[in-house]
């Protein structure tokens, strides 16, 4: 394949165009006769200027440098990277359903509440709550929804609660959603198990605590075999438990965290449902709750009044809008395709493949690779480093060198409590002979780190660019193109 | 198990096998570091599987009970617009490659993802006249909240003002995040039409940490931002500025009038409306808060051979690094969306984009007239982009009835939010034509009379 490395700006050329509009059938307008001077354009946005072809050959080429799921196995840990089925996409760009405004009278979009409401139902009784809210657009956004809702539930309770627990492998998001809630965190340890350490839980849990936090099972692949006991802790100091849903592709038809003692929780659908990661989005968070939070759950809510679907902001003691309208409807679309496709013993076949392939996957690797925690894990699992950082190679190197046999490599260094982490998440979408070609390449990859450690600390090796430089980006940021810039690289290159 | 779903693959050959390989004899064996009292007995109680061809059926069947823009040429804008979407944009934006990627943390496998970003990182400082953008946001709203957000952490002060002509849904939203964050937001009121200059400046003080106004308005007028930028910046408040982006094709960029953020929605270009979502927010800043931007930011740098590349950068800020004391708890952007709005601006490019937005003024200001002539009374008594105000003798709720049992789809009431009641938020896009326009204005007079 020939290489390909220009901008969209540097094959502009003035004149061309890669669209037509008509021309106007009513009056023209001078903008200087409508508009203050100041108030109109002085210098024109330097859009591009291609042609439709040249346009489709750009981001054709551009899409050729990267790596989805159709191109190849990725199983980047905690990240649900399984198969996005196709009519979905199709049901999503209906004209129905892509082709509604958000503020139609309501009996013109009876079919889209309908859609909403049915999805709710249902994300109720695969999570084991009793309603849930589809507005999130994310699970950050959804942890942070829930957080406001345990802050709304104790205020109206008369009580001020400030802290909010999370483990020490939770992700990211845990700590900095209960920081924008305005809530502190306080971490717990992991026990050597890897597993919540009940008595530092016991430690931390007091009538200042509004939440736990917990991802079930966690982020290390292992179920929280505690969880009765940890929710009966939390409950009984008066806090609540929030379930972080990253993790549900593990659980599906076999328990829900209803059952576990949660009282909140919210879904990625852009995981567990099937709706692409889009490179970075859009996704879906919705959050379900327990009876006794229904009355927090953000406004408007889809509801049933006879057989008319209806949105009712008429609940008082709401949180508010969390979202613009009603949540991410296309990817909202998509997930209903699926649990419609795939059925309840359907999706209880998937949690059970995607532990299965886990364990697979886990057993044949752990001969080469540290496993810090060695038992039965659930849909993931975590390898370590620490074996090969001795002979000189690190993680990082070994995911660069998976690279160049067209794997994305799994989550490195995270969670953060396993050193030269590696974390890796099958899927049940994956072949078996997937599984084991997979295996061999790791093993492989661990011989050479033995035997011949530059072919994978040079890693990559057959990619369109090698390392980048990390630090430069960071130290002197270029964050867009300027003719100027573009100058500055025509230097270099000559 | 056999492979009966199409996205199982694992035939019973290869679970007998996988099982074998860990020594067990069911899969059951494997959940069972569940405690059994937690476990479900039965099957989840939802909907029995649907093969294809039905599934296809029932959801066209759903979707054909909603009115569709195609069907029904619509008048309703309020934040979400019907724009001609150039074909090519559905086509690059369903190259797997794309979206079927996670967020590019792999850069060599990722170039194609985190160039598209960068150029849309510039597509979006060119248009908003500003030094950086981010790869993106949930929406404009929440891009409005974040800007709040960060212009109360770097001005260490505690109150936001917010015109009353920003969108209802983006006031709404503000408010949960600043009982969150611990800041008050207080409203501006409106001077007929536009932001209440005065109300502003006795409103504005030493603890404002920003100003909030959109451009054009929730009314479709077009504030002026070179007024609002004085008071804002004689107070040491930072200007925030939600710009509509296909009206920043003829409009000054307000990073030339002096915002310090611009932040909106890029849906006009590229996005359909999908009741409401997904759509895409964007966010510029000035340079000088470059580090304090919250979402993913890609840049460019080089590889170990000097070839250009780009990756994802200044991560300091973010959650995934600093947990709790990141600038925002937001992972995710909308990446696909803004690679669908940065085909459409590419498509439409440097002249078509404004020729877009040349169509939107000409045809609301020829309705506007229209509507005039008819005896109408139009409420903006500033110049409007797009959309308008207009007052009926009647309720707008029972004037979109006739407009819909005549085929369209009317305007947005404002009596709810705003209690203005009988007047009508009108959008009229590209897409409207001279017939449809004309016809609305025949169902106006007529639902009038009659």
């Amino acid at each position: 394949m020939v290489e390909y490395n220009e901008l969209i700006f540097e094959i502009s050329r003035p004149g061309r165009i890669g669209s037509s509009l008509p021309e106007s059938d009513v009056d023209k307008i001078d903008l200087y006769d409508k508009l203050p001077k100041h108030l109109i354009r002085d210098v024109q946005a330097e859009l591009p200027e291609v042609s439709e072809l040249q346009l489709v050959r750009h981001y054709t080429a551009l899409s050729n440098k990267n790596h989805g799921i159709d191109n190849g196995f990725y199983p980047l840990g905690s990240c649900t990277m399984k198969y996005n089925p196709k009519i979905n996409e199709d049901v999503a760009r209906f004209e129905g359903f892509s082709r509604i405004h958000p503020y139609q009278p309501e009996e013109t979009v009876q079919g889209a509440l309908q859609l909403l409401h049915e999805l709710q139902e249902e994300l109720a009784e695969i999570t084991g709550m009793d309603a849930v809210t589809l507005q999130p657009s994310a699970g950050a956004q959804g942890e942070w929804t829930g957080l406001m809702m345990v802050k709304a539930y104790l205020e109206q309770k008369g009580e001020t609660r400030t802290k909010v627990l999370v483990p020490d492998s939770a992700h990211g998001t845990n700590p900095a959603s209960a920081t924008v809630a305005g809530f502190k965190t306080v971490t717990i340890p992991s026990n050597e198990n890897g597993l919540v350490d009940l008595e530092e839980l016991k430690k931390h849990v007091d009538h200042d605590t509004a939440a736990l936090m917990l991802t079930n099972p966690n982020t290390l692949g292992l179920f929280e075999k505690d969880i009765v006991e940890i929710a009966k802790v939390v409950h009984e100091a008066g806090g609540l438990l929030y379930y972080d849903g990253a993790n549900a592709n593990a659980i599906l038809g076999k328990t829900t965290p209803g059952k576990m003692g949660f009282d909140i929780v919210h879904l990625n659908l852009h995981k567990t449902f099937t709706t692409p990661h889009g490179g970075g989005g859009p996704g879906a968070g919705p959050v379900g709750v327990k009876k006794k939070l229904i009355p927090y759950l953000p406004v408007p809510r889809v509801e049933k009044d006879g057989e008319k679907y209806v949105l009712n902001s008429d609940h008082p003691r709401s949180i508010g809008r969390v979202k613009g309208y009603y949540g991410n409807f296309g990817i909202l679309v998509r997930a209903y395709t699926y649990i419609r496709t795939m059925g309840p013993e359907g999706l209880r076949q998937v949690s059970e493949s995607a532990v299965l392939h886990a364990n697979y996957l886990r057993k044949k690797l752990e001969p080469y690779f540290e496993a810090p925690y060695s038992q039965v894990c659930k849909h993931e699992f975590v390898l370590s480093g620490s074996k090969q950082k001795k002979l000189g190679v690190r993680t990082l190197d070994m995911a660069k060198r998976l690279l160049d046999f067209g794997y994305h490599p799994p989550t490195i260094y995270f969670p953060l409590n396993v050193e030269e982490c590696l974390m890796i998440e099958p899927t049940e979408t994956e072949s078996k002979e997937t599984l084991d070609a997979f295996a061999e390449v790791m093993i492989q990859i661990a011989k050479e780190v033995e035997n011949n450690p530059g072919v994978v600390l040079e890693a990559p090796h057959t990619t369109v660019i090698g390392r980048l430089d990390e630090v430069q980006a960071a130290r002197q940021p270029i964050l867009r193109y300027t003719k100027e810039k573009a100058a500055e690289r025509e230097v270099v290159k000559s | 198990m056999t492979a009966t779903y199409r996205y199982l693959p694992d035939t019973k050959q290869d679970q007998e096998e996988m099982l074998s390989f860990l020594g067990i004899s069911s899969t059951d064996e494997l959940f069972e570091d569940i405690p059994p009292e937690i476990r479900l007995k039965g099957e989840l109680n939802i909907p029995a599987a649907i093969p294809e061809p039905q599934l296809l059926k029932k959801m066209h069947e759903l979707a054909s009970q909603n009115k569709n823009a195609n069907q029904y040429p619509t008048f309703l804008g309020a934040g979400t617009y019907d724009h001609y979407i150039p074909s090519v944009v559905n086509h690059m934006i369903s190259r797997s490659e794309f979206y079927t990627a996670y967020t590019p943390y792999q850069p060599e496998i990722s170039q194609g993802e985190l160039q598209a970003i960068f150029e849309f990182q510039t597509m979006v400082c060119e248009l908003t006249g500003m030094d950086v953008a981010n790869s993106s946001m949930y929406d404009g709203f929440t891009s409005l909240a974040e800007a709040a957000s960060l212009a109360v952490a770097s001005t260490k002060r505690s109150k936001v003002l917010i015109s009353k002509a920003v969108h209802p849904e983006s006031r709404a939203i503000i408010n949960p995040v600043s009982a969150g964050q611990g800041y008050t937001v207080e409203e501006v009121d409106l001077a007929a039409d536009v932001t209440d200059l005065v109300k502003l400046q006795e409103q504005i003080d030493q603890d404002t940490a920003a100003v909030i106004v959109q451009y054009p308005n929730f009314f479709g007028s077009i504030e002026d931002l070179a007024e609002m930028k004085k008071t804002t910046e004689a107070n040491g408040a930072l200007f925030i500025v939600s710009a509509n982006p296909l009206a920043l094709a003829l409009l000054q960029a307000p990073g030339k009038l002096g915002a310090d953020i611009v932040i909106g929605d890029m849906q006009p270009l590229g996005i359909p409306m999908s009741f409401g979502g997904p759509h895409c927010g964007y966010f510029a800043v000035h340079k000088k808060f470059m580090r304090k931007i919250p979402g993913r930011i890609v840049g460019q740098t080089k590889d170990e051979q000097g070839k250009r590349g780009f990756v994802l950068t200044l991560q300091a800020r973010e959650q995934h690094i600093r947990r709790d004391k990141a600038t925002s708890n937001i992972c995710s952007n909308q990446a696909l969306n803004a690679l669908a709005s940065s085909v459409c601006m590419t498509a439409l490019g440097k002249q078509g984009v404004r020729h877009m937005a040349q169509l939107n003024i000409e045809k609301a200001d020829y309705m506007a007239k229209r509507l005039q002539e008819k005896g109408f009374m139009i409420m903006n008594q500033s110049p409007f982009f797009n959309e308008f105000v207009v007052e009926l003798p009647r309720p707008v709720k029972e004037v979109n009835a006739k407009l819909l049992e005549a085929g369209m789809i009317g305007g947005f009431d404002l009596g709810s939010d705003y209690g203005f009641d009988n007047q009508m938020l009108i959008a009229v896009t590209e897409q409207r034509t001279k017939e449809e326009i004309d016809q609305f204005v025949e169902v106006l007079e007529a639902s009038v009379n009659g």
